[in-house]
């Protein structure tokens, strides 16, 4: 018998069948000028299949980078992309290659990024979705510079909101720097566009896009993989004065030539391979467009149709204009299935009649909102439900997260409740982490939660109103990707409020990543914004100093101005994990 | 061939590394397996739900639909009854009867487990008890696989192996504790 790796760790198989993978012939072309003609995807050439791998969608990106000839990788934290970073640094522990390092948050890690491409590395930055709001900056302005080595941005979505505060959907970001976008139905696909995205990043000197869903990012299968090809060696453009520098004579030139571009990008997208239309020469009456993940749910349904519509499957944007004519021309009803916002349906209705009936999340025939499932594609379809098993006369509690056990954030928390118990109208601002798990029963402690670093513009801003006592609790690593700015305005205002900085050494919630900086330097960071030395302490988040604490967090909230907590004391989920990988 | 498995329990309980014993089963007997799984916020003991596609030809979709898994393997009894609506008509559902009481309204045990009774296919099995006798609490997941193990389409044999695999790193004792839990499963059921 063969001896194989256990499925949960990710390892090279036994090859079962070969198959050709999409991937292009490695040409080495490079992107010259707009004024050419239709420049067509090349046909995916056959590649020798290297091994299988057991692989999460998340994991089947990094894979696909590593054999793109990657030189570096950086991210932040962020369910469900957490494991592409991951995945990495684990890879450049064993084979020394490629550099893969977690930032303080999206937006370094976009730009550190950008820098590899500047440098005609090939790299590769993930983040969730929201993250992206906070990378957007530097994302919309590198698809104006002459993009050298390919820079691929990975970004998870969380339709269903999972593990999110929004569902947000990023092809709506990648046509809004108009660069190519890919979406994955499967880790295989996952892998090979990737691979693509790279190519076609250099090609037409843009960022381009990965878009994840949650259901892909952290399901696992087996991965074909292909050829590897060697990173690039680092090299200077001699065009950058007239490529990277942004300034408005300059920009309005770039923008002007990524416009034009344009035509060739859809001509690219329009032959690609992952953009497929079959037509039903049979039937009119009914056609059906799916994106990404949508098409599974579809061809779990197929059998129970009984025939086959005619199909359009967009795995890569822009939106193949061509092929969705061809298929409006041919019938007169589309449903749309897409995981995330109708994105596509939305584009395809527009505001004038149109001859063709459009169905979908827009239209109301598919939920506007949640994750797409094959049950919501079952009825949009009108094939009839299917019952599972039934049990009545019993109610199912609830049974949402909550701190571990012994965690510090719960003891910070019962200080800080202790602390504001004298008095009438109090308002506890808090962040993204473990600690907004306070706001639920039994503590119901924290009383707001919108994006990173937002509790402490928040506290300030409501100090300002008039409101006190304020309180605003933020995670260390939250603080360090988005507190530090708001606490420099907090300082200059001199704003009457008290920040609690949950220290638990670690990204927690995430799985315990390292956090980019921890004591002292964190201590440091607070001094040096400007907080004075004697309203600024440093506790232990520890069960019997609760009432220690809470009389001086009481004594820090009578005062009037800024004053800064530290509750410190280390996860105990991160203790647990650093044995495990001490013992491996 | 299709068999489709929704996995339940509660944060911590080793509902992935119990996937993960099917799984690697599954893969060595060539059939094709999806899995998938909650990762973040929804970890931190709260409930957790894994899906599993065992399947002799590719399967498309991660999610299982509504009424048509072939098994509910659950680490908990309460969660076992969470995911009733996917099972089909003909599946059965597996659970061990030892509750994670970490909420406040966690409903009565015995009324609990006379409705999982009542249900046309249900094994329950005193999961702790038997990973106690075979020398750790920690390998409950091991028996719950080996109280499912019957049911499964892979040979009881690649499971054994697949466990090994899994435990090979921590140790022969660690292998010989869960072996010993998924026998114990198989004993009580099979």
């Amino acid at each position: 018998m063969t001896q194989r790796m256990p499925f949960r760790i990710a390892g090279a198989f036994c090859l079962r069948d070969v198959r050709p993978l999409r991937l292009h012939r490695q040409k080495g072309m490079h992107y010259k000028g707009c004024a050419a003609g239709k420049e067509d995807c090349p046909e995916p050439a056959k590649v020798v299949i290297m091994a299988e791998m057991v692989l999460l969608g998340d994991e089947a990106v990094a894979m696909g980078a590593v054999d793109a000839g990657l030189t570096a990788a950086y991210a932040y934290p962020g369910t469900p992309s957490t494991e592409i970073l991951e995945y990495l640094i684990r890879y450049e522990a064993r084979h020394g290659r490629p550099h893969a390092a977690w930032c303080a948050n999206e937006k370094t890690a976009y730009e550190s990024a950008l820098g590899v491409s500047l440098a005609g590395c090939r790299t590769l930055v993930a983040m969730k979705h929201v993250g992206l709001n906070v990378a957007a900056d530097p994302f919309i302005n590198s698809a104006l510079v002459a993009i050298r080595g390919g820079l691929v941005l990975a970004v998870a979505d969380d339709p269903g909101m999972h593990s999110s505060q929004n569902e947000q959907d990023s092809r709506f970001y990648a046509d809004f720097a108009r660069v190519i976008c890919y979406e994955p139905a499967n880790q295989q696909e996952a892998y090979e566009m990737t691979r693509m995205a790279f190519d076609h990043s250099e090609r037409f000197e843009i960022p381009v896009m990965i878009r994840l869903v949650t259901r892909l990012a952290h399901s696992r299968t087996v991965v074909r993989t292909a050829e590897p090809i060697p990173a690039k060696s680092p090299s200077k453009s001699p065009d950058i004065a007239s490529s990277w520098i942004l300034m408005p004579h300059i920009a309005r030139r770039r923008w002007h030539e990524l416009l034009l571009r344009q035509k060739d990008i859809l001509a690219c997208v329009e032959s690609s391979p992952f953009n497929t239309l079959k037509l039903n020469r049979e039937r009119r009456d009914l056609g059906v467009i799916t994106t990404g993940v949508a098409r599974n749910y579809y061809v779990e349904n197929l059998e129970d149709l009984g025939f086959e519509p005619s199909h359009l499957h967009v795995g890569v944007y822009p939106i193949p204009v061509g092929k969705v004519r061809q298929l409006a021309e041919h019938v007169k009803r589309i449903v749309i299935f897409e995981d995330g916002y109708p994105y596509l349906e939305r584009q395809l209705c527009g505001i004038m009649p149109l001859a063709v009936e459009i169905q979908g999340r827009e239209s109301g025939e598919v939920p506007a909102d949640g994750e797409l499932n094959p049950d919501i594609v079952r009825r949009a379809l009108g094939l009839a439900e299917r019952k599972g098993v039934e049990i009545s006369g019993i109610t199912l509690a609830g049974r949402p997260p909550q701190f571990c056990a012994g965690c510090p954030h719960a003891d910070t928390l019962k200080a800080l409740k202790m602390a504001l118990a004298g008095y009438r109208e109090t308002i506890v601002t808090s962040d993204i982490g473990c600690y907004t798990l306070g706001a639920l029963p039994p503590y119901s402690a924290v009383e707001t939660c919108v994006c990173m670093g937002a509790s402490i513009g928040m506290a300030k801003g409501a100090a300002e109103a008039g409101l006190h006592p304020v309180v605003a609790v933020i995670g260390d690593s939250t603080f360090l990707h988005s507190g530090v700015t708001p606490l420099m305005d907090v300082v200059t205002a001199r704003a009457n409020m008290t920040l609690i900085i949950a220290d638990n050494g670690t990204v927690a919630m995430t799985g315990t990543q390292p956090t980019v900086l921890t004591q002292p330097q964190l201590e440091q960071v607070v001094l040096g914004v400007g907080v004075a030395p004697e309203h600024f302490h440093v506790l232990s988040a520890h069960p019997k100093q609760a009432e220690h604490n809470a009389e001086i967090l009481k004594k820090e909230i009578e005062y009037r101005g800024p004053s800064v907590i530290i509750a410190r004391r280390e996860c105990l989920e991160a203790v647990k994990d650093a044995k495990k990988g001490g013992a491996a | 061939m299709k068999y489709d498995i929704i996995l339940a329990g509660v944060g911590g309980q080793g509902v992935l590394a119990l996937a993960a014993a099917i799984a690697s089963g599954a893969m060595e007997e060539k059939l094709f397996v999806k899995q998938a799984e909650v990762h973040g916020m929804a970890q931190r003991g709260g409930a957790v739900m894994a899906t599993l596609r065992l399947a002799d030809r590719e399967v498309a979709s991660d999610l299982i639909p509504h009424g048509t898994a072939s098994m509910i393997l659950s680490m908990e009894p309460l969660e076992s009854l969470r995911y009733l609506s996917f099972l089909a008509p003909e599946g059965t559902l597996v659970t061990s009867v030892n509750p994670v009481r970490n909420i406040p309204d966690y409903p009565d045990l015995e009324e609990l487990l006379t409705r999982v009774r009542t249900l046309p296919r249900a094994i329950v099995v005193d999961a702790e008890k038997l990973a106690r006798a075979a020398g750790s609490v920690r390998a409950t997941n091991m028996v719950m696989v080996g109280a499912a193990m019957h049911l499964l389409p892979i040979q009881p044999g690649t499971i054994e192996n697949a466990v090994r695999a899994i435990f090979a790193r921590k140790g022969s004792e660690v292998v010989d504790i869960n072996l010993r839990a998924l026998r114990a499963g198989r004993d009580a059921t099979g």
